[in-house]
């Protein structure tokens, strides 16, 4: 059964002349714990970035108060969240009421451990890397069908129901660009996925099979977008329909759960765009610039480039309705899906 | 000192498994029993990674939790009085189901029992060799399912083909 362990993790040494299982074990809690902290940390840096950029796209300052330029009043929204009143609904289920913030945020979490974050550093170098990403994902979706009826609320219900059908629609289409890629490279590994992509940008998998895969990545980003119910695609918690939809409920913690959760989820998506499609954590100039801080640095700042055209096509366009919605993923993104997939074939066997 | 790390790990799936399939059983309530079998379903998926099934763990997430568990909680909320509590999941017919489920539990008993579970992978358990890495298996499964099992492949793919357009034709609104 040590199959386990070889999934899990990649360290080979023991701290402390400890016995590898003990080791291996306060490894895997302590790379959770870091994981809790990386995703709580980038979460409050994309609340931020949001605020900020949102304010310059409309004219205004934004934060300004707290700290320079306002840097610390997402922290303060984070401490003024945690001391809040946490109210459930009379009415509510209490047990699914309170699991649903846990599950979305455990699922969440639990996607983090196969990212790679530069060469070598990897919690878990799962074999069906990209496979379990999507896989774990799933469970954001019952988290928020559960959160929506268990606040025995119709707007929450209405929101989680959205939020389904929404996620379900839109995995197909996802799953497909994520195929493109796979085939091209044959593996479900990120670790081989990032090695085929060696040299310099033009070697990214955004340029193998031109066109095909290039248009796996617009199938594959909009569709993320839709899966994170992001805005133009944000029906689920569409403030002006069902108030804060699914999470209308909720307050205190347990929204900043659902809140934190939305945000991680953004990073994720970035990474796993930058992984799939623009070369993972390697420099945009082959060998230059490529020893292991830089590939942190051109990791993030690729992820970042992904969370701020995110944010901008936020307030940039209106909501779209829901047929159009569905109209999108069956009619538009499903089929471009299909033709990339049968394009990348067809160049592979050429 | 060596713990039996994954003896603690079975058990503690196996737990879970039993215990949420319980809840799915004895709840009078339709989204617990969902709940429960969620939980059914992931302990099972961590047997399997256990088991060294690395690909089979995951499907079973991606098939069973992200699409029939979805869609089953979607029914459920697309049915009668969504909004109170009151979807029940009572015990009706219990003589032939009591029959039905005996039958059942006597030959995966005797299934149990009969097989040699030493000698089905074609080894002693005894000369496995629990240390060693277990091979990654996307790559068996995908060259199996195109080659030696590609007939039953292909039929269970027609017969998804028949429920998909069936269940169209059931939803057409002109039908």
């Amino acid at each position: 059964m040590p199959a386990f362990i070889s999934f899990l993790t990649i360290t080979e040494f023991t701290i402390f002349g400890l016995p590898e299982d003990i080791s291996n074990l306060i490894f895997m809690v302590l790379g959770a714990a870091i994981f809790c902290g990386v995703s709580a940390v980038m979460a409050l840096l994309g609340v931020y970035l949001e605020r900020k950029i949102s304010a310059k796209m409309q004219d205004r300052l934004g934060p300004m108060e707290v700290g320079s330029h306002g840097i610390l009043q997402t922290l303060a929204d984070a401490v003024k969240l945690l001391l809040k009143e946490d109210i459930v609904p009379a009415a509510a289920d209490k047990t699914l009421h309170f699991i649903a913030p846990v599950m979305i945020f455990a699922a969440t979490l639990a996607a983090f451990a196969v990212l790679q974050f530069s060469e070598g550093i990897v919690f878990s170098d799962l074999n069906v890397g990209i496979f379990y990403i999507i896989a774990i994902s799933s469970f954001v979706v019952i988290a928020i069908i559960l959160a929506g009826w268990s606040s025995n609320n119709k707007w929450s219900l209405l929101g989680g129901m959205r939020a389904a059908a929404q996620i379900v629609s839109f995995e197909i289409p996802a799953s497909l660009a994520v195929m493109v890629v796979v085939m091209s490279v044959g593996s479900l590994n990120l670790g081989d996925i990032i090695d085929a992509q060696e040299g310099s940008m033009f070697s990214w998998m955004i340029f193998r099979f031109f066109p095909f895969n290039f248009i796996a990545f617009i199938v594959f980003f909009v569709a993320s977008l839709a899966e994170l119910n992001r805005a133009p695609f944000d029906m689920p918690e569409a403030e002006s329909e069902i108030v804060a939809g699914f999470a209308t409920e909720y307050s205190g913690f347990k929204w900043s759960c659902f809140f934190l959760a939305e945000y991680a989820n953004m990073f994720l998506v970035s990474v796993v765009i930058t992984t799939l499609f623009l070369g993972g954590w390697r420099s945009p100039f082959g060998d230059f610039l490529n020893s292991q801080p830089f590939q942190l640095f051109w990791l993030l700042s690729k992820a970042f480039v992904i969370i701020f055209i995110q944010m901008w096509l936020r307030w940039t366009l209106p909501r779209v309705r829901v047929d159009q919605l569905m109209y999108t993923s069956w009619k538009v993104l499903t089929p471009f899906a299909f033709v990339a997939m049968i394009g990348v074939g067809l160049l592979m066997i050429l | 000192m060596n713990i039996p790390f994954y003896d603690i790990l079975f058990y503690v799936f196996a737990a879970l498994i039993v215990s949420s399939a319980a809840v799915m059983v004895f709840s009078r309530n339709v989204i617990y029993s969902a709940v429960g079998l969620l939980f059914a379903f992931f302990g099972v998926a961590a047997i399997y990674v256990l088991l060294g099934a690395d690909f089979v763990a995951v499907a079973q997430i991606l098939i069973y939790v992200g699409g029939i568990l979805v869609l089953l909680i979607f029914g459920v909320m697309l049915s009668q009085k969504v909004t109170s509590v009151d979807i029940k999941n009572g015990a009706v017919q219990i003589v032939p189901a009591i029959l039905v489920v005996g039958g059942v539990l006597f030959i995966l008993i005797r299934v149990l029992l009969s097989t040699p579970w030493g000698a089905a992978s074609g080894r002693n358990i005894q000369d496995v060799d629990l240390t060693a890495a277990v091979e990654p298996t996307t790559q068996q499964i995908g060259r199996l399912l195109m080659t030696e099992y590609l007939i039953p492949f292909e039929i269970v793919s027609v017969l998804l083909l028949g429920a998909l357009i069936g269940a169209a034709f059931i939803a057409r609104k002109d039908a």
